[in-house]
């Protein structure tokens, strides 16, 4: 392609588009590659969007037909054994009110779509189908443009905004971030399992149109670091289990057979009940944390979302922050072209909004959350089961005291596990998320 | 106490049921290739893609691993889940691969 465009994206997922429609709004000339038959074909995600950063990119999202699944109240936290567990949920009428679709499910085919036609209309140029598969430099080394996967593929750009996602040839090809190790990303996969809408409604025991989030852990990912989630979209709920590619190598456990264990587990398989799989998927989890995020920007390109770790494995929150993101550089990128700089240095604007928002204090917050659970997996194995033994055997009613009831689970306790190493657990898990 | 947690519970899935569901469009070139089928055989002896894979690409034959990219889910574990790094994996070419319909 002979025309040189202000900004060339790489993906159209949240971070791009969002970055696309920004700089479409500011006039700024600007093309998107996405690799997928159409934007949002390549995508998944647990399903979870926030509207509080959508609307910071497109404020009438909701009278722009945005395809929003369920509208998220209650919120609950399975803390599961092999055989039962804990559950732990909050509803509150704000999320139905005032804060509506502080949360909502989306499914990212539909989505992604969406927010693409949104910034094709806004003036962006999208263009499906095609892999950038190298990056072109100056002689100084400076990006100055992409090399995609077409006839005479070869785009130049002033800026190139690196929006691919956490699995990413092109990084691995060119270094402009490191390859993920294999205890820094989480293999996830996902079935979609459809079922009537009053179904859902009534066994999340929801008004139409509300949604409720499972995020789950312990004894399902089979001892290993992971977690599990059950959203309810409308018609459908996603199914999605995972564990970092590290155990699950290391363990030699099948990924859709965790799947298959999951959705057998006493708490979920009357949720699911007669509901037919219609799509099974797979991704990874960027979580690797604050300590494994790259440098975000150099000379001619930044690099925005999962592709730069921007992702909060805690509190699930990741599309949030591509959009942020996104949004973020295009106001760098927009600044450094007025001012004619689109170096290194001409784009630190966009480290200064990063630090700024909620995005990096957020992952700085929780930097020692990852590392606390690779390194205590008790958290996925004993722990779960001695929960478990403890509420289990203080509710069987069979004549036995509780005091003698109490001693045999301190027994059970004490058997599997040291009070020095249960306590260092505890002490270590509060500091790595206080 | 079980410390795996899943009580030596085995379960038998088809993974080709679970493929069946989804939408590719194959491209006639893989985007995967062994780079030597005789470091799988020789060095490698864990042998995680055979447990990792998602879509189950990658099967052990008499004397080789196949790979069978046309169902791949493009996740990329294999890539640097592979000890010897001994795969080479690129997306597909753009627009084909798997498309998916909910996402």
């Amino acid at each position: 392609m002979k025309e040189t465009f202000d900004v060339a994206i790489v993906g159209a997922g949240p971070a791009g588009i969002a970055a696309a429609y920004c700089l479409a709004k500011k006039k700024r000339k600007v093309i998107v590659f996405e690799r997928g038959e159409y934007p949002g074909a390549k995508n998944i995600s647990g399903g979870v969007l926030y509207g509080h950063d959508l609307a910071q990119v497109i404020p009438d999202y909701e009278k722009q037909r945005c395809p929003i699944e369920r509208n998220i109240v209650e919120s609950r936290l399975w803390y599961l054994s092999q055989d039962g567990g804990y559950s732990l949920s909050y509803r509150d009428k704000i999320f139905a009110d005032e804060r509506r679709h502080n949360a909502f499910t989306v499914g990212r085919a539909k989505f992604d779509r969406w927010f693409a036609e949104q910034a094709q209309g806004a003036g962006a140029l999208v263009v499906s189908g095609t892999v950038v598969t190298d990056l072109l430099r100056d002689q100084q080394g400076k990006i100055i443009g992409v090399v995609t996967d077409r006839a005479e593929g070869e785009v130049r750009a002033k800026v190139v905004l690196l929006a691919d996602g956490i699995n990413s040839p092109l990084a691995a090809k060119t270094g402009f971030r490191p390859e993920p190790k294999s205890h820094q990303v989480a293999l996830a996969v996902k079935e979609v399992i459809e079922l009537p809408e009053e179904v859902v409604d009534e066994r999340f025991a929801v008004e139409s149109g509300h949604g409720v989030t499972i995020e789950v852990l312990g004894a399902v990912t089979r001892g290993m670091d992971g977690v599990g989630v059950i959203y309810t979209n409308k018609k459908s709920l996603s199914v999605c289990i995972g564990a970092t590619v590290e155990d699950l190598a290391r363990n030699k456990v099948r990924p859709y057979e965790m799947l298959e264990l999951f959705k057998a587990h006493p708490m979920v398989a009357p949720l699911i009940k007669g509901g037919k799989p219609v799509e099974y998927m797979a991704h990874w989890l960027a979580e690797g944390g604050y300590t494994a995020i790259p440098q975000l920007w150099g000379d001619g390109f930044l690099i925005a979302g999962d592709s730069g770790m921007l992702f909060n494995a805690l509190h699930r929150e990741g599309s949030n922050m591509a959009m942020t993101s996104g949004r973020l550089a295009a106001e760098t990128i927009i600044e450094a072209l007025q001012a004619g700089d689109t170096s290194q240095a001409g784009l630190s604007g966009y480290g200064r909004r990063l630090q700024d928002g909620y995005i990096l204090k957020d992952l700085k917050k929780y930097k020692g959350f990852g590392q606390f659970l690779r390194g205590h997996n008790e958290v996925f194995t004993t722990l779960p089961a001695v929960a478990g033994l403890a509420a289990r055997e203080m509710l069987i009613v069979n004549g036995v005291p509780k005091k003698a009831k109490q001693k045999a689970i301190w027994r059970e306790l004490r058997k599997t596990i040291s009070l020095r190493r249960l306590a260092k657990i505890l002490w270590a898990g509060w500091r790595s998320v206080r | 106490m079980d410390k795996r947690g899943d009580g030596g519970i085995k379960i038998k899935v088809s993974i080709e049921d679970k493929l069946f569901l989804d939408r590719f469009k194959v491209a006639e070139e893989p985007h995967i290739r062994i780079i030597d089928q005789a470091v799988c055989q020789e060095r490698c002896e864990e042998q995680p893609c055979l447990y990792l894979c998602p879509a189950n690409v990658y099967r052990l034959e008499k004397d080789h691993i196949s790979v069978a990219y046309e169902g791949c889910l493009e996740c990329g574990s294999c890539r640097i889940g592979c000890p010897q790094l001994n795969i080479e994996w690129r997306f597909p070419l753009g627009g084909y691969g798997i498309s998916h319909k909910f996402g």
